[in-house]
């Protein structure tokens, strides 16, 4: 078990990283990826939303959505209203966690409120929420998985924050200027991160 | 207004105001399902459904849905239509389906969408915010079907292969061999590291073509 739940929230950082292999969560990567400190502030809102979404989404879809009789036939299937129920569930979560944090912990309020707006529409919330249930994790797999995904957007993008104050300083061809450039890199530091392909496997069936 | 004022938001959205390589908005879905040709041009069609959709509901409502509940309003109405795409992509063309996976309902977060439903639909009239959702959503369409194929060609050698199953009358195995098979293809184009290259070079490109007869300062908009 401890295994099987160690080797998920690896493999979500290294090899399934959210944003340097499924391509979730692009728009914040390259929006708030110039400072660091920025960077971390919102990794650190986003794994935290990121929990507490797949918290309130498991629960909804296993008991709600779809219940399963003990013989394993579904009650019901309410499974096509996945995609606006989880949307509408995501946008008021994080909107008490706003109002929750401003009233009760300020400080806190302070250093990631500016980012908790903008999380109603990162894909990757929504993405972990759904491909959890995509991969039939149970609910501490989903939790494990939902933290590995949020220290993994962490982790890219506190890498690539460093990457690109060099590439800021870079002299390109006029039309690369900003982004372009930026999206190259991007490419090179996600090339990186394939070297981690099969070392999750490597060491958990080993051990 | 003038026919050529609409005629202009319509063109709009395929090369000036390119949703993808100009306002940089809808990059993840973008990155993503780019791998082959086929799944762009699903995925520009089902988002193109979406926009044309809630930019005609949004647009229709504006005057009725309070300013400050006017985000989740709007996210409500694109939901609804993602799940009616849901359900008939999964319903009519179960591969597509199964090949855009997550990034199917992960066109509600798309920022295209909820982009022009603000920034069009919620100050334009019905006609026009129509036509600027189809615009926008030909202008993705292309986009993503030119960064399909690049990775389509040089990552397999092939093009359109999976056309087939979205056209049932070229038959399951359509695919169009562009590099002999002798040649060994370039499989890192089909993989992340690729997705974000493809993109960065058409970025240039894009901004090299929309910025070079005028010699105006380049990228506005900026990131999303």
């Amino acid at each position: 078990m401890a295994i099987k739940l160690a080797s998920i929230f690896f493999t979500m950082i290294l090899v399934d990283n959210y944003v340097l292999a499924k391509f979730l969560g692009i728009c914040p990567f390259l929006g708030v990826s110039k400072k660091l400190d920025s960077a971390v502030g919102m990794s650190l809102a986003v794994t935290f939303v990121m929990v507490l979404a797949t918290a309130a989404t498991w629960p909804i879809q296993t008991f709600l959505l779809t219940p399963v009789n003990a013989d394993g036939t579904l009650k019901w299937d309410m499974g096509y209203l996945q995609t606006i129920v989880f949307i509408l569930i995501i946008a008021i979560l994080v909107q008490l966690l706003e109002n929750f944090l401003k009233k009760f912990i300020p400080a806190l309020y302070k250093s990631l409120g500016v980012y908790l707006p903008l999380i109603t529409t990162n894909c990757t919330i929504l993405g972990v929420t759904i491909l959890n249930l995509d991969n039939k994790y149970n609910f501490i797999e989903s939790i494990v998985c939902a933290a590995g995904a949020g220290i993994g957007f962490l982790v890219a993008m506190v890498l690539f924050s460093g990457v690109r104050r060099r590439v800021e300083q870079a002299v390109t061809p006029k039309c690369f200027e900003g982004l372009p450039i930026t999206l190259v890199a991007a490419a090179v530091t996600s090339l990186s991160f394939m070297g981690f392909g099969g070392i999750i496997d490597a060491i958990f069936k080993a051990a | 207004m003038s026919e050529k004022s609409k005629l202009s938001i319509l063109t709009n959205g395929i090369l000036n105001e390119n949703p993808v390589l100009r306002l940089v908005l809808g990059t993840c879905p973008t990155l993503a399902v780019t791998t082959m040709a086929s799944n762009g041009i699903g995925m520009g069609l089902a988002a193109t459904f979406v926009l044309l959709c809630s930019n005609i509901v949004i647009s229709a409502l504006r005057n009725i849905i309070p300013n400050q509940v006017r985000i989740p309003c709007y996210i409500t109405v694109i939901a609804g239509f993602v799940s009616v795409v849901q359900m008939v992509v999964k319903a009519y063309v179960p591969d597509l389906d199964k090949a855009l996976g997550v990034y199917l309902p992960l066109i509600v977060v798309n920022c295209i969408i909820l982009g022009r439903a603000e920034m069009f639909a919620s100050k334009n009239g019905i006609l026009d915010s129509a036509l600027d959702g189809i615009g926008m959503g030909i202008g993705f369409t292309i986009t993503l079907t030119i960064m399909g194929s690049i990775r389509d060609i040089l990552g397999s050698g092939t093009w359109m292969a999976g056309l087939g199953k979205l056209i049932p009358a070229l038959g399951a195995d359509f695919s169009i061999q562009i590099i002999p098979e002798t040649i060994d293809t370039f499989s890192l184009m089909t993989s992340a590291p690729g997705g974000f290259f493809v993109f960065g070079i058409l970025m240039a490109a894009a901004t090299w073509l929309t910025t070079r007869p005028k010699k105006a300062p380049a990228v506005e908009g900026g990131n999303a």
